[in-house]
């Protein structure tokens, strides 16, 4: 899917980037995780954040990204030039003492209240497995925020989901700090059609719909009753240079296309 | 004394059936391929994988019918999806899965290799990860502020298969790049099996102990295995084979492709050199380091 715009072509997988880049701060520690948001850490170091720190699960981490792109975290790219190599044990002790300001996850489901599944969802035939938290759950429940990533559609984005893999809300405000979380929850879920944030209910609501997808596309296509942000706006699109640095580092579009 | 064996003897002698291996545990990086070549080969039954993500290995084991009980964070191909035999094997109830999270891994073994019973947490909590699930228990803190808190059962694997850069032949190892939770793991473990891409002389693995990550005092049997953990990279000796990982992805979606796939890149080949031969001179160059990058010299000396 391409949109045309006044200023450039862009896909949606580099729309969904660059606003995925935005969601960095400049300073912050960020457990980056794999395909979309490993490039918006890129974008993000290379234009407003040149100071975060990128923290990888499996050991790494980088306050330089990768020079080549990387397929999974732990491609001797992403060990090159490193500015630390260490035991996963080392990165989760940050996340869990409240070091980390921001997360990314994928999920099959993300429900009302941002908790995500990636564990197993029912299909036509029955159970369908997924492969599981991997690390998702551990950054949903300890960084101080997170940042979702999701196709969308009716079916994966539920009521409720099926299965709570990751905790967002759960039900709602003060769910987190009843169930002993420390902090954190989710701040945005950015989809195929819109960037959804979350109010002090705990629950989401429209923020922005992507250039070409209506207001009411979204919301016909959310599980729920999806509430509208008074000021909704369209998703800003990504930068001429944005998008030079999402196309010089994923020249083939592996990610991005 | 030595402790260098053949992968087939290391393999026959300490992974008996109905074991749990722990392997896989540095993610994407240094997967012992190799030996779990070798336990398909030998028709091991029955078997408990450990470990936190699994970059198609354990696929590979459960295709092939080893596999009784999986505990893992994530079973699947990093670059592509979805894993069938797992995604088969679960839907039809054919293995038990425990669902754990990477750092509940790294806690359940961080138990094991302290000798306690479980460790503490804040993750999970709230999440239906510790719902029925008899790794997990909710706890209270003994001190002041009594928050709620989950207990991680401690893991102690019969064995560990871990693969470095290079180890002597007691099994004092050097690795480098990411640790993921092969620290813990060979120190929870009731055996270790070591592969290597090269053995060196003790010399070489006193002149820098800092980056000795692995004593040999934990290590049961050494073995070489150059290109032993390929598809998987090893950094300094050769990158990932990302076409591989595409490959097995197109080629293993039903169970009698992946039975054509094993016959071919398992069951038909001998050992580890076959399994280079039939990769082919080229495709093994083409992985090779094209561009070294060595460290700055560490001074130890006074």
């Amino acid at each position: 899917m391409a949109f045309a715009s006044s200023e450039a072509q862009f896909t949606l997988s580099e729309l969904m980037v660059a606003a995925a880049a935005r969601e960095i701060r400049d300073g912050e520690i960020v457990f980056v995780g794999m395909r979309l948001p490993l490039i918006a850490f890129v974008v993000a170091k290379r234009t407003h954040a040149p100071n975060a720190t990128g923290l990888f699960e499996n050991g790494v981490i980088r306050d330089t990204p990768s020079k080549e792109l990387i397929y999974t975290m732990a491609d001797p790219p992403n060990i090159l030039g490193a500015t630390q190599c260490l035991e996963m044990m080392g990165v989760m002790t940050y996340l869990q003492a409240g070091r980390v300001h921001l997360g990314f996850l994928g999920a099959a489901e993300v429900d009302r209240f941002g908790n995500l599944n990636s564990t197993q969802v029912t299909g036509k035939n029955g159970l369908v497995r997924l492969p599981g938290s991997g690390g998702a759950c551990d950054i949903a429940s300890l960084a101080r925020r997170f940042v979702a990533m999701i196709e969308h559609s009716k079916h994966r984005l539920p009521e409720r989901v099926s299965y709570v893999t990751s905790p967002g809300n759960g039900e709602g405000a003060g769910w987190r700090k009843k169930v002993g979380l420390p902090r954190g929850g989710p701040s945005a879920v950015i989809t195929t059609k819109a960037v959804l944030r979350f109010d002090e209910s705990g629950e989401s609501y429209l923020a922005s719909n992507h250039p070409g997808v209506s207001v009411e596309d979204v919301v016909a296509n959310t599980g729920w009753k999806l509430r509208v942000a008074d000021d909704v706006q369209e998703t800003a699109p990504p930068s001429a240079e944005e998008l030079a640095v999402i196309r010089d580092y994923d020249k083939e579009g592996f990610w991005t296309k | 004394m030595s402790k260098l064996q053949s992968l087939s003897s290391a393999i026959s002698a300490h992974v008996p059936d109905g074991s749990s291996v722990a392997l896989g545990l540095q993610l994407e990086q240094m997967i012992p391929f190799a030996a779990g070549h070798e336990i398909i080969r030998q028709g091991k039954r029955g078997l408990t994988l450990i470990g936190p993500i699994s970059d198609i290995l354990f696929d590979q084991m459960i295709g092939a019918g080893c596999v009784e009980k999986v505990i893992a964070a994530w079973v699947g191909n990093v670059m592509m999806g979805s894993a069938y035999n797992f995604r088969r094997a679960v839907e039809n109830e054919q293995i038990k899965v425990f669902n754990l999270t990477n750092f509940t891994i790294a806690l359940a073994l961080q138990a094991g290799a302290m000798g306690i019973p479980f460790l503490p947490t804040r993750t999970a909590l709230g999440s239906d990860v510790p719902k029925n699930n008899p790794f997990f228990y909710q706890i209270f803190s003994p001190f002041e502020g009594k928050e709620p808190l989950l207990a991680v059962r401690a893991l102690v694997p019969d064995v560990a298969i871990v693969h470095v850069q290079r180890a002597d032949a007691n099994g004092n190892a050097h690795c480098w790049g990411n640790f993921g939770v092969m620290l813990e793991a060979v120190r929870a473990a009731k055996k270790v099996i070591l592969i290597a891409e090269e053995i060196v002389a003790a010399e070489v693995i006193a002149s820098d102990p800092n980056r000795t990550v692995i004593p040999g005092f934990l290590v049961t049997a050494v073995v070489e295995s150059p290109l032993g953990a390929h598809p998987s990279p090893v950094q300094g000796y050769y990158k990932r084979d990302d076409a591989f990982f595409k490959q097995y992805h197109q080629e293993t979606k039903s169970k009698s492709e992946f039975d054509e796939w094993a016959a071919r890149w398992i069951n038909g080949v001998a050992d580890r050199d076959a399994y280079a031969e039939l990769l082919g001179n080229d495709r093994v160059e083409g992985l090779g380091v094209k561009k070294h990058a060595f460290a700055a010299q560490t001074d130890y000396g006074y």
